[in-house]
């Protein structure tokens, strides 16, 4: 038992053990201070749209629920102008 | 009370550039018609659509931002409808901080066209570049 012990505590690796280590997601219009979310610029909006035009969900963007609403909002009314396309493949 | 909107029509690309001059005056006369105020124009010339409406791929694009009594908009929207040359609409409302948001936009499109793309991107891209390089790093 004591020397079981002795050989887990010795445990050695020869490289060291990759832990992950992911970085914090931050809501990019409260760190850049954006406070309205232009339906006109469909360049910048494509940033939160898949490869098929969908919205990608707030878990991968990491956008604050407030302007989550206002994006969503403003990706809608780009559509309807035909800024940008309800369904499409390769958007990007 | 006038309440800060903004409209953006798109007309048919078959228009000449006199026909879409008429069009665009019709609706600010209409707007000062009805004790409105047209604050700002702008106009985005002949745009792909994402989608084809009303089997045609491109349109004539123009902005209106404006001032006007909360029924007003009913009253343009009706003549958006009637338009044959009107192929799609939208009307929104402006709160305060669009209003912000539309000056500042106004005073960049003031400068140089070249300018101007340049700095709302910048704007634009540097919260978004951060993120992507520590991603690489992480990886």
């Amino acid at each position: 038992m004591a020397q079981n012990d002795s050989q887990n505590a010795g445990i050695r690796y020869l490289n060291p053990p990759t832990v992950e280590v992911r970085k914090k997601k931050y809501c990019r219009f409260k760190k850049a201070g954006i406070k309205y979310v232009d339906y006109k610029d469909p360049e910048f909006l494509k940033k939160f749209l898949n490869e098929q035009g969908k919205i990608l969900p707030r878990r991968i963007t990491g956008t604050s629920l407030k302007f989550q609403r206002k994006v969503a909002q403003a990706v809608k009314r780009a559509r309807s102008l035909a800024l940008l396309p309800y369904v499409t493949d390769l958007l990007k | 009370m006038l309440k800060q909107y903004e409209t953006v029509f798109i007309a048919t690309p078959v228009l000449s550039e006199q026909q879409m001059k008429e069009a665009v005056a019709k609706y600010t006369k209409l707007i000062a018609d009805n004790g409105g105020e047209v604050v700002y124009e702008e106009d985005w010339g002949l745009r792909q659509l994402a989608y084809p409406i009303q089997h045609k791929t491109s349109g004539f694009y123009y902005l209106i931002q404006f001032k006007a009594e909360p029924t007003f908009v009913e009253t343009l929207e009706t003549q958006y409808f009637r338009d044959e040359r009107i192929i799609r609409f939208l009307t929104v409302a402006l709160d305060k901080d669009a209003v912000e948001y539309a000056e500042r936009r106004r005073q960049n499109r003031g400068k140089a066209a070249a300018a101007k793309t340049e700095e709302v991107k910048v704007e634009e891209e540097v919260p978004a570049q951060p993120e992507e390089t520590t991603e690489e790093n992480n990886a």
